[in-house]
């Protein structure tokens, strides 16, 4: 049942990828492409994280921590250079 | 306890790829750019601790002991996440509200995306008044 379950919500992250990619492809707004770029870096922390449970062997830590970190970094400096012209004053 | 423990586990995953795909959806099927700001919030938060719950969960119930590692991860989305959408929300202020349709600022300097000057090292917070 559990293997159900996580290929369900594997699944379900992997479409939610599909959809990510295709708005920052097809986006109206700058800010929706790193909106959409912020949207793929969650879901593949939980593509990680799901992976982790599936091979068994624990949570692959550093992967899901550098994962969120290079995204939420990457998000504010884009947003912080649309905003401001630079990144760091 | 242990099939207890296996429906949870089971319950974690459906609510999880459930929340992440509504996320998703909803950045893709929204039609305004703060409602789109909206929907990625409920799989960064939602969607992606009930998948790093359950991974808590599968390792206890896997192997014996627990990992604690899934939880900083979650306090660092936690964290991280509000500060990014703020951001594209000024982002978004910043590209479509005319200046003169913004309330002012109540300090010496202007709205930080119209004020050329670079920023000071210190934030240019309200100052109290004289004290008395």
């Amino acid at each position: 049942m559990i293997e159900i379950a996580l290929a369900y919500a594997m699944g379900c992250f992997a479409i939610g990828l599909v959809m990510t990619t295709a708005r920052l492809l097809m986006a109206p707004t700058i800010g929706d492409r790193i909106l959409a770029l912020d949207t793929m870096v969650v879901n593949v922390i939980a593509l990680v994280v799901l992976y982790g449970i599936y091979t068994g062997d624990g949570l692959n830590f550093e992967v899901a921590m550098l994962f969120a970190m290079t995204g939420f970094v990457s998000s504010v400096a884009f947003a912080k250079y649309l905003l401001r012209g630079s990144v760091i004053e | 306890m242990t099939a207890a423990l296996e429906y949870l586990l089971v319950a974690l995953l459906v609510i999880a790829g459930t929340f992440g795909l509504i996320g998703s959806y909803g950045l893709w099927k929204l039609r305004d750019p703060m409602q789109r700001l909206h929907a990625p919030t409920k799989a960064s938060t939602v969607g992606v601790g009930a998948a790093l719950l359950a991974s808590v969960l599968s390792v206890t119930l896997l192997h014996d002991g627990m990992s604690w590692h899934e939880l900083l991860v979650v306090i660092f989305l936690f964290i991280t996440a509000p500060i990014t959408a703020l951001f594209l929300a000024k982002l978004h202020i910043h590209a479509t509200v005319a200046r003169r349709d913004l309330p002012p600022t109540g300090v010496d300097r202007d709205w930080a995306s119209f004020d050329e000057r670079p920023e000071d090292d210190e934030p240019s917070l309200p100052r109290p008044a004289d004290p008395r």
